[in-house]
This record gives structure tokens, sequence and C-alpha cells, in this order.
């Protein structure tokens, strides 16, 4: 049998200044859930350059649009929400599972767990999927989501935030993380963005204002661009 | 010039409404001959079961093969249906369950076959990024003995947080965030 796992060829680990720490004490909840052993490094093999790369996907022709999928149109300004998803040498992530999720326009979500005492919005769910194109790009028409409190620290509040979720090509590639507004007053106080040490790598978690793709009459639009981990070197042509 | 990444945030809390998915913990049919219930609990560094926390889990079929175009090795067949994805928020008392078959051995570094493992995925408030475990078979004895990533790991007693129990026929993997008996989480 030939074995391909020597010709395996892994993902980079060049996001020096990139991660947030898992320990990050501003943010209260790391301190009893951050691991306090270091990390073991896992050398890269089939079940990481490997992955789930259409997740569970059968995605749904208005998944993509928050603004369509109850009875009514939901309250609140709406937007489109676009970018591409690209690896890190720039190539376009193709056919790749996008998940996003967010507070309503009054900064609530459809959450039981959630207590913030804001409307929900019987005609918005806050819940959205799309895959990605040939190029990588993806859109979401949506709600600009509210700002809302919680109870991190005194008059603690979340900046307005859309969660997204991305798998990528590998196991090595999953993303969690969240697409923040440009300009937002509540950056300053918010230790989840900061938790992110290095200011340039912060400022890639901020969407910027898009004049180009906002449509007259009737959206504006939000840009963010996603860039996953590159592979350590172009994978072999023939590794059978 | 190359692109920069994208940093990872907190899934927070309130994600249950959105990613999990209808059988996401169900791999295979709870009546397949192979069939292997996989369970646990999430605990914090105060003993707390963490109630909000998603679990996912990737892995090979049971001839060790994986559902993913990089996996070329066509003499290993495929399985109808068979995602090798899972996703299970875990519940009030902090607890996940998967339903699903022990993989195949895959190869590992310099062609040497790993024990038959499952990767995972945990992802939390709390946790600014996921976090990665991998769960290793009890009735692999030799297999895991061998295994080149549970060797690279000195402490015994963390080597072993990676090895699921037997409990009333199912298997057991608890995750343990902090403490002295932490999980062993890797740097992937």
């Amino acid at each position: 049998m030939a074995q391909r796992s020597s010709s395996i060829v892994g993902y980079r680990r060049d996001d020096a200044g990139a991660p947030p720490p898992y320990l990050y004490p501003d943010y209260k909840a790391t301190r009893l859930r951050a691991p306090e052993k270091p990390l073991i490094i896992l050398p890269h093999t089939l079940s990481e350059v490997t992955g789930p790369a259409y997740g569970h996907a059968k995605v749904g022709a208005l998944d993509h649009d928050l603004t369509r999928q109850f009875e009514g149109e939901p309250l609140g300004e709406r937007i489109i929400v676009h970018g591409r998803v690209l690896d890190g040498d720039g190539r376009p992530v193709r056919n790749s599972l996008v998940e996003i999720w967010q507070a309503n326009a009054a900064g609530r979500y459809t959450h039981q767990g959630d207590r913030h005492p804001a409307p929900l919005d019987p005609n918005f769910g806050g819940a959205g999927r799309c895959l990605t194109d040939h190029e990588g790009r993806y859109r979401f028409i949506t709600i600009k989501p509210g700002a809302y409190p919680w109870g991190n620290h005194y008059n603690a509040w979340r900046p307005a935030h859309v969660h997204f979720s991305l798998f990528g090509p590998a196991f090595a590639t999953r993303l969690i993380t969240q697409m923040y507004f440009p300009g937002d007053p509540l950056f300053g106080q918010d230790p989840i963005f900061n938790s992110v040490r290095d200011p340039k790598a912060r400022e890639r978690l901020i969407s910027s204002f898009d004049l180009e793709t906002t449509e007259p009459e009737w959206a504006l639009a939000y840009r963010f661009d996603i860039v996953l981990r590159g592979r350590d070197a172009t994978p072999m042509e023939n590794h059978k | 010039m190359t692109p920069e990444l994208t940093p990872s945030q907190t899934i927070g809390p309130f994600y249950h409404f959105a990613l999990p998915f209808p059988g996401g913990e169900r791999l295979v049919d709870p009546d397949d001959p192979d069939v292997v219930h996989i369970a646990g609990t999430v605990y914090d560094g105060a003993g707390e079961p963490v109630a909000d926390a998603m679990v996912e889990i990737w892995q090979a079929n049971r001839s060790g093969r994986y559902a993913h175009p990089e996996d070329d090795r066509d003499e290993l067949p495929l399985e109808e249906g068979f995602t090798g994805f899972g996703r299970c928020p875990t519940d009030a008392e902090g607890r996940y369950e998967f339903v699903t078959v022990k993989p195949g051995a895959v190869p590992g570094p310099d062609g040497r076959p790993q024990a038959p493992h499952i990767d995972v995925l945990l992802f939390a408030r709390g946790l600014l990024r996921q976090l990665v475990t991998r769960i290793y078979f009890p009735d692999e004895e030799a297999a895991n003995a061998a295994d080149p990533l549970i060797a690279s790991i000195e402490d015994p007693d963390l080597r072993s947080t990676l090895i699921a129990r037997h409990i009333d026929g199912a298997l057991q993997f608890d995750i343990y965030l902090q403490g002295e008996n932490q999980t062993a989480f890797f740097d992937v």
C-alpha cells in the first residue's frame, strides 16, 4: 500500500501576533477555562490536513438572507456583509461553508440564555450560512446588530458584532471569529476585542464600509475578508 | 504580499440557534453493528461543568479512510453517508455524546500507523480560541503504546487523559480545562 503520509504537507504555524491568548484575565471567563499546561505540538498528519470541507452544508436558497427567513421583514438597518475567504497565500478558499450568527438590531439574541431586556424581533432569527464561490466570495444580507451589555465588568458592553464560523480545507484551518463595524466607540473597553494583542491583527477583525457594494435606496454594505492559514509549501502534484 | 491571518474570537454563549444541526452528534445509525457511544463532561478549573461549550469531532471511517479529497487511498472504501464530522453542544450538565464507530488506523509521520483516534475541537465562552485534543481507544493498548503523538508526551498522567475509558458499555472521555487532571491539549 502506498503511504502518502510521508508527503503530507502541513499548515503553517506562522500566526505570531494573531491568535489571542487562552488566558486574558480582563475577560473574566478565561480565568477558569484557559488551560494551564503548555500545549503539545501536534505535527500535522493526514488527520489534520483533511477536514469536514463541506461541513454539514445543505445550504438553502434563503440561508444567506437573514431578512427573509420569516413572515415579515425584521426591524433595523438592512446591511450587506460580504467578502472573500482566502488562505495564507492569497488563494481563494472555494466552496467552503461560512456560518454566521448575531444579535438583532436591539442587541438581543434569539437565545433563552440572553437576559438583556431588549425586544426580540419575531421576524429575525439571526443565523445564516452560505458557501464560498469559485473566487472565495461570500455574501449575506442581514440587519446591523445592536450593542449589548454583559456582566464582565461594570458597564461592560459588547461592540456590535457578527459571529463567523469557517472550516476552510482542513481540520487545521477551522476558525471561529467575530466581525466588528468600523469606528465603534465600544472597542476600547471590550476585553474580547482587545484580547488580540497586536493592534494590526485586531484591525483585521473590523469590517470596512463599502460604498461600491452599497445598493442605492436599499442597503449599506460592509466588507470583511477572512484569511485562513496557508500551507507549508505547495502540495506535491502526485503523491500516489 | 501574503495576506495576514484573521484572529480567532470566542464562540460566546449564544451560538445554539445557529450552529448545532439535527443529527450532528450522530455519525452512524445507532443500530450499526460497530456503533460506539462516546460521551463525556467538560469541566472548568473550579470543577464545574461547562454547560455552554461546543464539541466537534473529525475522524476516519472504520477502514481508516477520511472522506476528504486529500485522502486518496482508494484501496480503502469510503462509506456513503459517513462524513466523519460531528458537532454536539454540551447540555446543562456539561455533557456531550457522539454516536459513531471506531476509526481505522491512519498513517502518521514516516508512514508509521497512528493508533486509531478522533480529532476533537472544543469551543466555549471564555475560550478565545478553540482547544484541540484527541480521543484514543482503551482497547488499543499496543497501538497506543506505539503512537508517535502519545509517545511525545512525557508526563504519563497527561498522556492517559487522551485515552477514553470503558464505562457501562460506552466510552467516556471527560475534558478538564484546568487543574491537575487537565486534559492534554495540542498546538495544531
